[in-house]
């Protein structure tokens, strides 16, 4: 699975253990909800970044206040048709202010990245067999939207009205 | 009505440039069918029995004839020369190619027009009054809103993969033509009492499997709250809304769930913390979009009372058409025209190419070039002159397109049905015909009255069947059609679900069942009342006994 | 009888006794028996996954007049064309 952060192929410097029985001693690591509650004060003295993964039925709203915690929010695509994640990408960025890496995982796919960079996602675990070349289509698909979310480009309403 | 500026011109161009590309990678085989069937949806395109289908959206129901037109060009370059009007304002076309589908939606956008979010699980079609912005009895013109939300809609990317799909209905008159108690949101124009324009928010209307009237979640909205608003109803559906079972995904599921106290609560909640950030619509907005729903240069006429009364007592037919398809408009001189698509015998809603460039060519002459499609399945010119209605009715008359049935019994709406459609369990355009062959005297339509019948051939109900003032649904028994009847639905702003009659009819029993209920309904009546009124008042009773008789019938 | 939709234009196609499809039931290969049914089958997701057509199906035929024709009225009306508007089933 091929990682793409800011625009490039990256490597993840993350180990994701939100599946797993054992979380590994040491190094930056990604966990499930129900292991920060388990284990919230043991991760906070390892000293490396923390990740939180969310189920696609888990919303960001009850860990909000832990988000200063986290490094990396991971959310799930379990099917590319659960859109549920573009709501908790977007309540992350802009109601919490989450500024950490925000990426999307599960199936990922070229026709959803548009969606998922317009509502905070910079990072994907891209479901491709190019994903750069993938990246930058979907980046090329649209030089004009109309919904303001978070990601700061003006809308058409803005731009008419001179590009405020 | 709406032009497109360079910013709406240039996105619906990269849009076609996106699904020629989405189109290209599935024929290549880089999509499967699973991961295409979205993309190709929110471009309006169904796989049905015979070949794909595209729906193409006519935006709150507003047409130019140039559209017009191009809708007549594509049947007859793309397809077999007719075109299906429906119950959410849109067109459909039966044998389209996939493999010509770019090419067909670049000769839509090149006037305008689109077919994106036309299906799929997103915001579709923003429906509203056909007589909007005409109406006498009409608070405000409810088209600027429409466009407004149509273009915060479209490939929104929070919400283009909700649990299921969402429709959207405003009406800017208390007599509600749009049906908005039955969509999953539901606009009402009203005064303030500063007497300010605002809307009564509905949630969680819709019919299908589990129909719902809407209930108000909001008394008054102001307009500059709109989007916010709604986008706080959608993100709380888009989080809470049930995906482990496409019955059951629907908004007025969970609304009527939690209850709508609860729903409330959390709508706003969400909105308390976006009303006043970069959804407000500005009023320069408001006035730009307004500026293209100004009314056309009217002459200054008076009404043409003496004329028509004259035409009228010398013609028997064209004072039928007058009475019942002749709409009052709000200035003088000036009328609403019904053109039926609701001739005996023919598919509701069908019309040929041909016709298509006909009416397209009487909307330049008689109706400064709009036309406005109903959601119940007929055409609309709003613009047209008092003197000039006997010309016009002469050659509506000469198409085949003024049968003066409008809102009478013969005026079916019906959805496409198992001739057409891959989700149906029943034909229901042969029941139509049967229907309109079986009521062709036009007195008598006249003195059965105000009578809408609804014909759906699956639960899906794109019939509206629920809420007609018969409701026909077509069930599959053991491989045989069978037609249930409920009585006593409506539309309006007194919206009311139907009672189901009895156990499924076989196809060749329901135009005398019909009949039977319409006889029953002429000697119970007071006063004239209509029947959905003399049903209200006796119930189902009398209507049951007259069409299964003391025992019901084993189906 | 095997019966699908072809993917670029979406007109309903047969199995013919080539394995190719054919837009006319009468071409179209008549299957006996399960195990025959079953390989023809495979046949037919193979062509699926090849881009080919979507969703082929099995279907019940019986001969009627020396033509084959669907026992379920659906799989008749996407063989013969729609019921009603009957001067629309030819181009």
């Amino acid at each position: 699975m091929a990682l793409i952060k800011d625009g490039k192929l990256a490597t993840d410097a993350f180990v994701d253990a939100s599946a797993a029985t054992e979380i590994p001693a040491a190094g930056p690591v990604i966990v499930s909800v129900e292991q920060w509650q388990a284990q919230r004060a043991a991760l906070l003295t390892r000293g490396t970044p923390l990740g939180l993964r969310l189920r696609s039925d888990q919303s960001p709203e009850p860990i909000a206040a832990d988000l200063p915690h986290f490094a990396l929010v991971a959310l799930e695509f379990p099917k590319f048709r659960d859109g549920r994640a573009y709501s908790y990408a977007r309540l992350l960025r802009e109601r919490y202010q989450f500024n950490g890496e925000l990426r999307a995982v599960g199936e990922v796919l070229l026709e959803q990245l548009f969606f998922m960079l317009r509502t905070g996602f910079d990072a994907f675990e891209l479901q491709s067999a190019d994903p750069l070349r993938d990246y930058r289509t979907a980046l090329g698909d649209f030089s004009v939207w109309y919904q303001p979310t978070g990601d700061g480009r003006p809308t058409a309403m803005q731009l008419r009205r001179g590009g405020r | 009505m709406y032009r497109y500026d360079e910013f709406d011109a240039r996105f619906v161009n990269e849009r076609v440039a996106q699904f020629r590309r989405q189109v290209k990678r599935r024929l290549a085989g880089e999509l499967t069918e699973d991961q295409f069937r979205p993309l190709r949806l929110m471009n309006g395109l169904y796989l049905q029995l015979h070949a794909y289908m595209l729906r193409v959206n006519v935006p709150y129901g507003t047409l130019s004839s140039k559209q017009m037109r191009k809708f007549a060009h594509i049947a007859r370059t793309y397809d077999r020369n007719f075109g299906h009007f429906t119950t959410r304002q849109n067109i459909q076309y039966n044998w389209i190619k996939l493999e010509e589908t770019p090419d067909i939606l670049q000769h839509l956008a090149d006037v305008e027009v689109t077919a994106i979010q036309s299906s799929g699980n997103c915001v579709r079609n923003i429906t509203a009054d056909q007589y909007a912005g005409r109406a006498k009895d009409e608070l405000a013109d409810p088209r600027v809103y429409c466009e407004v939300l149509r273009q915060y809609s479209f490939l929104h990317p929070e919400f283009s993969y909700l649990p299921r799909k969402f429709k959207i209905a405003v009406t800017g008159s208390p007599n509600d033509r749009a049906a908005v108690a039955v969509h999953d949101i539901g606009l009402r124009m009203h005064k303030n009492q500063q007497g300010e324009i605002g809307f009564e928010v509905l949630v969680g209307g819709g019919l299908g499997r589990t129909p719902y009237i809407g209930q108000t979640i909001r008394k008054w909205l102001a307009p500059e709250h709109l989007l916010s608003y709604v986008e706080a109803i959608l993100r709380v559906y888009n989080m809470l809304g049930r995906r482990d079972n496409i019955h059951k995904a629907r908004i007025k599921i969970i609304v009527n769930q939690m209850g709508i106290d609860k729903y409330r609560e959390l709508v706003d909640k969400e909105w308390e913390a976006t009303k006043d950030g970069a959804l407000k619509v500005p009023e320069e907005e408001i006035r730009r979009i307004n500026a293209y729903f100004a009314p056309p240069q009217y002459e200054r006429l008076g009404d043409a009372t003496d004329l028509l009364q004259r035409q009228r007592a010398a013609d028997r037919a064209f004072d039928r058409w007058a009475r019942g398809n002749v709409v009052e408009h709000k200035v003088p001189g000036y009328a609403i025209v019904n053109v039926s698509l609701k001739a005996p015998g023919k598919a509701p809603g069908d019309i040929t190419a041909d016709k298509m460039d006909a009416v397209a060519d009487l909307a330049d002459r008689y109706s400064f070039g709009e036309i406005r499609v109903s959601h119940r399945q007929n055409l609309v010119l709003v613009d047209v002159k008092q003197a000039d209605l006997h010309a016009l009715w002469r050659e509506l008359t000469a198409l085949e397109l003024a049968t003066p049935n409008l809102g009478l019994l013969s005026d079916i709406i019906c959805c496409p049905g198992l001739d057409f459609c891959s989700l149906a369990n029943a034909r229901s355009i042969p029941i139509a015909q049967d229907i309109s062959q079986a009521f062709t005297d036009l007195d008598e339509l006249q003195k059965i009255g105000q009578f809408t019948i609804n014909i759906s051939g699956c639960m899906n109900a794109c019939g509206h069947h629920h809420v007609g003032h018969i409701g026909i649904l077509g069930v599959d028994k053991r491989g045989e059609e069978f037609f249930q009847l409920t009585l006593g639905g409506s539309s309006d702003q007194h919206a009311s679900l139907g009672d189901r009659l009895g156990p499924g009819l076989p196809q060749a029993d329901v135009p005398a069942a019909i009949r039977k209920i319409v006889d029953t309904y002429l000697v119970i009546r007071q006063h004239n009342e209509r029947f959905l009124d003399t049903y209200r008042r006796v119930g189902i009773e009398p209507f049951k006994g007259a069409v299964y008789g003391s025992e019901t019938q084993a189906a | 009888m095997i019966i699908a939709n072809r993917l670029a234009d979406g007109v309903v196609v047969f199995l013919d006794p080539g394995e190719k499809w054919d837009p006319s039931i009468d071409s179209g290969q008549l299957i006996d028996g399960d195990t025959e049914a079953e390989r023809l089958l495979a046949v037919a997701k193979r062509h699926e996954a090849e881009c080919r057509v979507v969703d082929p199906t099995l279907i019940e035929v019986e001969i009627q007049n020396g033509q084959p024709r669907p026992t379920a009225m659906r799989e008749a009306i996407r063989a013969f064309g729609p019921t009603v508007r009957t001067d629309l089933t030819e181009v």
